[in-house]
């Protein structure tokens, strides 16, 4: 079966990779590239885990190939924080206790990035709708959104 | 939940991609979205050989009003659907559908010609395109053709399009004034398929009468049905309490559902009485008639 | 209660902000399908599409021409080494891999080692399996009957399908207060299977060492060191020797209960890392999680309760059949193979109760894991808070009326049950009443009398329940024999700084943080400053693990009597600096003065220093110290919470309008992880009563095994929870603390049902089974002619 050659841009930074056509790009990016931030928790595209940004929006990548992911950008949890400095979303849900197990929360918090570059005053009632495709097993979601509003009021 | 081996395509033109679904036939299965078709194959209920990405084709993605009609292109994401302003001010049945189809992060990917040619009838795409009367255009490498929404749905999980035809736009008629629509849906939490769901397109006569009346059912049967006595029966009428509570009778008599584990084949079938009633009085509303 | 620390120290009390985070925001926790070993390769398994088949053949030949494919393992390749079966936590046993017959739906027939997860996976599909159905049993009370075939065929003289019989309490007291009372009610529960559904699998990569002859094991368990010791005595036979194995359990992605048993791919894995000499990795997918990982309840009850007419609870009786699948691998300590079922008579004052259970072979996974509960308590607590509001309902009384009269009085405690806990504290008509002020109670009353006669349905629904968590004494309690105890070791480094180890094992409970609170709070070092660990059988003292709330009562104990020690021996080091015997001093947080000369002091740094630097003549130095905590009895957490619910008439939807929860776990560590905790568990007390549910159909396929039919709850699902406290500390643990981390899996879902079921009660509706889901509400409304 064939491989493919790709380039995918990865918090800014440029990797190649030789992949199988079926290869998930969560598994290129865990497994290949390394970035182990990013979790797989259900195979059947409903938990969330897995969400990272392509091209900007937030998506499952246990459902897309890596192939398709050849020649865009991706940014996973490891790409938030910048210059050592911790992104209002990674503040917010440290300081509103917005996780516990932790395994969800990479996800969590791309698919909240991605809301508030949309929306930058999301309601309660927006910032679930938003997270409805993030399953957290651990915090009743309750301190999920208070980490959001306290992103939403933290960024410029 | 790892699929078997398949060869990918990325083609770059339409041509490109129609020859290599000529060139395949059977063995390869077009990628849009990916929302279902992936699923299947990691869980190795469906195969292929050939999976040709239209994603990198140009020109699919459109929202636009044109010629009378409202023109989606085949590859148009759902979330396209939420953020346009026309579909926002306009078309409130298709935003009310696209806020409902699976969850957000799947509807970042999902196309809404996926969503109809994965024949699923479980989809909500179908129910809304059956209410508004839109066409299919399917293009292979002798040409387009339009194929009305009716004669679509062919069989579960089957369709009218053919193994070298790719789904490139679907066309809706532009709806007259004092036009609305409305999809509600019974989910048990967000990201399931329809226990029930139904989408009503009303459109009101000068004097409050209905001139026109589209009514579609998600998950009521093996494909996607067009309540068609329940349409017929509204045609004139003024959609009043007891005019909408038979056509809702009217729309659940023509369900066949199963039992699974979203409900018996009763209360499913109930339920799309109780849905239509909803969709048809929320419908009639927006097109001001109440 | 107010913080006796300073918030730069953040002892007890303090909501500090937790010390696992800064990894777990970066995405830098390690999990373990985050390792990789140089050479590690993976194994993928092939599951049983029938749930009680005889094997009749294995034919791995087109699998081994897979690309990447190492091996295939089979239970005739386990058998060689006896491998194939392995003992249970309730002393039964279970196949890793079977040589004759399958017994369960996705029971593991062989696993396939290959280089990668796609060959793997390739392989597995490769593996050709012929199977010889045989007859099916799905039903407890069919498994019962004489002509029901014989499951257990393994088992010499087996001639049934019973497992076990287990009862408590006063069986002939109870008849006759039942056969004496003014009113019985009557009421059959069940509750269903359900699965914990962590949001990261199982899984683990076992590395065998052929050169050092060492094993280390990297898993998803909550208790490492007891997984060790049944490691050494499962395959000892082959080698493995207890200090040659290491278990390490890293960051783990939720637990809940189903992280406990040690599932046959842990083991297949061992015997393939031990066989091939490579490390071998095993991640489950979710749909062998859901469908082959332990299950948590599936309890059939029949209540009876018995009053006097003025509301008066007289006595108890529940009888129980447990379907526990085709063994018995409940997660119980070992002399309760029912659990704490016996904590259900509640927060009542009964004179007599009678509770018994059945366990019952049937041809499903091993059930009898706790769903984020404390053995069996949920079942408990569902029972007997069902059927308070069965009875106010036959007795046309207020549920929050017949609850407030029949609560065990504030000044009772302790307590001595019927069924024979000692409670150790406790405050039930405070905490409802806290609940009903919150809530507005009697104004909730006459709006549902106003919506009734609008013919518009709204219920209220109470749960006051008692939990029992924190095995527990010595003199009871044991998993295999192993004592459920709790462990901690404090070393105090001489710059004044800590690292302090425990037996147990977070799972996002956020022990690294609290953990350091409490010895924060003893020894006033910054908790800043006390590194916590724990997960590391070569490192860690010896414990039984997190689950059953039993952290805190546990280890949590064993941090502060460690912290005491250390503290006591600060006092000899502080009076040998002062130069004044030891009487002459007192403590407050982080220093030793002289009584009457505060200005007389040494800090606990300057203390520390001193063990390294100036120790007194006859003393070791150095600072530090080990507890093993053995508790003199569990913790009783309880609370109030009141769920209102509105229902619609068309389609039966259930929506929770407000949820109020009043908890009291005693004094608290860390009020925000509290209500974090609170908050995830009253979301995993609402799944389970409206949406989750396991089920078989005849021929033993489950229904509702993956994600797109067993229903986690969205954060557009699950409401705002409103959450209070009232405190009553625990008199016998060292500060006065319980366990909490199910308190409210276990107390909401009566809460629900029972705002449900009222509801409908003006239609005569007095119980539904959970999950309650849309279609069960519209068949009532529809059979009762309310439904639109």
């Amino acid at each position: 079966m064939a491989e493919h050659k790709i380039r995918v841009t990865v918090n800014g930074t440029a990797h190649e990779a030789e992949v199988e056509s079926r290869l998930l790009l969560v598994h290129l990016i865990r497994d290949v590239l390394r970035f182990t931030g990013t979790h797989i928790g259900c195979d059947t595209t409903h938990c969330g885990a897995c969400t990272v940004l392509l091209d900007g929006e937030p998506i499952k990548s246990c459902t897309v190939l890596a192939v398709q992911a050849d020649g865009r950008q991706l940014m996973t949890v490891e790409g938030l924080e910048k210059d050592g400095q911790l992104h209002p979303i990674q503040e917010g849900f440290w300081e509103k206790h917005g996780l516990q197990c932790g395994y969800c929360t990479p996800g969590m918090m791309m698919t909240a990035y991605a809301l508030l570059q949309q929306n930058g005053n999301p309601s309660e009632d927006e910032i679930r709708q938003a997270i409805s495709g993030n399953l957290c097993r651990c915090t009743g979601y309750m301190n999920i959104v208070k980490s959001i509003r306290y992103a939403a009021e933290k960024l410029p | 939940m790892i699929p078997a081996a398949f060869d990918y395509h990325a083609p770059n033109t339409l041509a490109e991609a129609m020859a290599l679904l000529a060139r395949y036939g059977e063995a390869a299965k077009v990628l849009s979205g990916g929302q279902s078709l992936l699923p299947l194959l990691k869980l190795r209920l469906g195969y292929a050989d050939h999976l040709v990405d239209i994603g990198r084709v140009p020109g699919l993605e459109y929202i636009k009003e044109e010629d009378g009609y409202l023109k989606i292109g085949g590859a148009t994401r759902e979330v396209a659907l939420e953020r346009s302003d026309l579909i926002r001010s306009k078309y409130p049945i298709l935003l009310d559908t696209a806020l409902v189809i699976a969850d957000p992060l799947v509807r970042n990917r999902a196309t809404v010609g996926g969503n109809l040619a994965h024949g699923d009838p479980g989809n909500d795409h179908p129910a809304t395109m059956l209410a508004l009367g839109a066409e299919v255009v399917a293009t292979s490498p002798k040409g387009e053709r339009t194929i009305p929404i009716e004669k679509f749905f062919t069989g579960l999980f089957t369709t009218a399009l053919k193994p070298d035809e790719i789904l490139t736009a679907i066309k809706v008629p532009i709806p007259a004034s004092r036009s609305g629509g409305a999809y509600v849906k019974l989910e048990r939490k967000v990201g399931d398929l329809a226990t029930a769901a139904t989408a009503a397109q009303v459109t009101l006569g000068k004097n409050g009468e209905v001139e026109r009346a589209g009514i579609g059912l998600t998950n009521a049967g093996p494909t996607p049905i067009k309540a068609t006595q329940a349409e017929n029966y509204l045609q004139g009428k003024k959609p009043d309490d007891t005019a909408i509570t038979e056509a809702a009778r009217l729309a659940a008599q023509a369900t066949a559902p199963t039992v699974d584990r979203r409900g018996s084949v009763e209360y499913k079938r109930e339920m799309a009485r109780v849905l239509t009633a909803r969709a048809l009085t929320q419908a009639v509303q927006w097109a001001g008639g109440h | 209660m107010v913080p006796q620390t300073i918030a730069e120290v953040g002892g007890m009390g303090h909501s500090i902000k937790r010390k696992e985070d800064p990894r777990l925001i970066r995405g830098k926790g390690t999990y373990v399908d985050d390792i990789q070993l140089p050479g590690m390769v993976y194994m993928d398994i092939v599951r049983s599409p029938f749930a009680h088949a005889k094997i009749k053949s294995i034919n791995s030949e087109n699998a081994l021409k897979v690309p990447g494919v190492l091996a295939v393992i089979t239970g005739e390749t386990l058998a060689q080494y006896n491998l194939h079966w392995m003992p249970t936590l309730m002393s039964d046993t279970q196949m890793v891999l079977p040589t004759e017959k399958v017994m369960y739906q996705a029971q593991e027939v062989a696993a396939v080692i290959a280089s990668d997860r796609y060959a793997a996976a390739d392989g597995v599909e490769a593996v050709e399996v012929e199977y010889d159905p045989l007859p099916v049993v799905v039903d407890p009370f069919k498994a019962l009957q004489p002509d029901a075939p014989v499951l257990r065929t393994d088992k010499e003289g087996k001639k049934d399908n019973h497992i076990f019989h287990w009862e408590a309490g006063d069986n002939e007291g109870t008849n006759r207060a039942i056969d004496e009372a003014d009113v019985v009610v009557k009421q059959d529960i069940y509750l269903p299977r359900i699965h914990v559904a962590s949001i990261e699998t199982c899984g683990c990569i076992a590395d065998f060492d052929r050169v050092m002859g060492k094993l280390t094991v990297y898993m998803t368990t909550q208790a490492p060191h007891a997984v060790r010791t049944v490691f050494a005595l499962v395959a000892g036979h082959v080698g493995l020797s207890e200090e040659k194995i290491r278990i390490i359990s890293p960051d783990i992605g939720g637990g809940f209960g189903g992280k406990v048993p040690v599932y046959p791919g842990y083991v297949i894995a061992v015997a393939a890392s031990v066989v091939l000499g490579k490390p071998i990795k095993w991640i489950e997918d979710r749909i062998e999680n859901l469908q082959a990982d332990s299950f948590a309840r599936d309890y059939h009850i029949t209540a009876e309760l018995a009053a006097k007419k003025d509301g008066t609870m007289t006595g108890l009786r529940i009888k129980t059949l447990a379907d526990h699948g085709y063994t018995d691998a409940a997660a119980n300590p070992s002399k309760f193979p029912a659990g704490m079922f016996s904590i259900c008579t509640g927060s009542y004052d009964f004179k007599h109760a009678f509770a018994e259970v059945d366990g019952v072979y049937t041809n499903k996974p091993p059930g009898g894991i706790a769903y984020r509960c404390s053995f069996r308590v949920t079942e408990a607590v569902h029972a007997i808070e069902r059927m308070t509001d069965v009875l106010a309902h036959e007795l046309k009384m207020d549920a929050a009326d017949l609850r407030l009269k029949n609560f065990i009085p504030a000044d009772k405690f302790p307590y001595k049950s019927a069924l024979g806990w000692e409670y150790d504290s406790g405050n039930y008509h405070g905490a409802l009443e806290k609940a009903m002020q919150k809530i507005g109670y009697a104004g909730l009353r006459k709006e549902q009398a106003e919506k009734r006669k609008a013919g518009e349905l709204m219920g209220i629904g109470i749960s006051s329940f008692t939990e029992i968590v924190g095995a527990g004494p010595s003199k009871h309690f044991d998993i295999l024999g192993l004592k459920m105890f709790d462990s901690c070791e404090i070393r105090i480094h001489p710059t004044g700084k800590a690292i302090a180890r425990f037996g147990t094992k977070s799972q996002g409970q956020g022990h690294e943080t609290t953990y350091a609170q409490i010895i924060a709070e003893e020894l006033g070092i910054p908790a800043a400053h006390i590194e916590i660990e724990e997960g590391d059988t070569d490192t860690a003292p010896y414990g039984l693990g997190t689950y059953a709330s039993r952290s805190t009562p546990t280890a949590g104990a064993a941090g502060a009597m460690a912290a005491r020690k250390i503290r006591e021996k600060a006092k000899k080091i502080a009076a040998h600096l002062l130069e004044v015997a030891e009487g002459d001093l007192e403590w407050e947080p982080g220093k030793f003065s002289v009584k009457g000369a505060p200005q007389k002091a040494k800090t606990i740094q300057e203390i520390v220093f001193a063990a390294y630097t100036n120790h007194p003549p006859g003393m070791e130095p150095g600072l530090e110290a080990v507890s093993y905590y053995d508790p003199p009895n569990l913790t009783f957490p309880f609370g109030s919470y009141i769920c209102v619910v509105d229902l619609d008439r068309g389609t039966g939807e259930v929506k929770i309008r407000r949820f109020v929860a009043v908890d009291d776990c005693g004094n608290i560590i860390n009020p925000m992880i509290v209500d974090g905790q609170i908050h995830g568990g009253l979301t995993m007390g609402m799944a389970p009563a409206l949406l989750e549910e396991i089920s078989y159909d005849e021929n033993g396929n489950v229904q509702g095994g993956s994600f797109m039919d067993y229903l986690l709850p969205t954060a557009v699902e699950t409401p705002q929870w409103e959450t209070d406290k009232t405190v009553t500390p625990s008199p016998h643990h060292p500060f006065g603390a319980k366990g909490v981390g199910e308190s409210a899996t276990v107390g909401a879902p009566p809460a629900i049902a029972n705002a449900i079921v009222d509801a409908l009660a003006h239609l005569e509706v007095r119980h539904i089974d959970i999950p309650i889901t849309p279609e069960k509400v519209w068949k009532i409304l529809k059979e009762k002619g309310v439904a639109l």
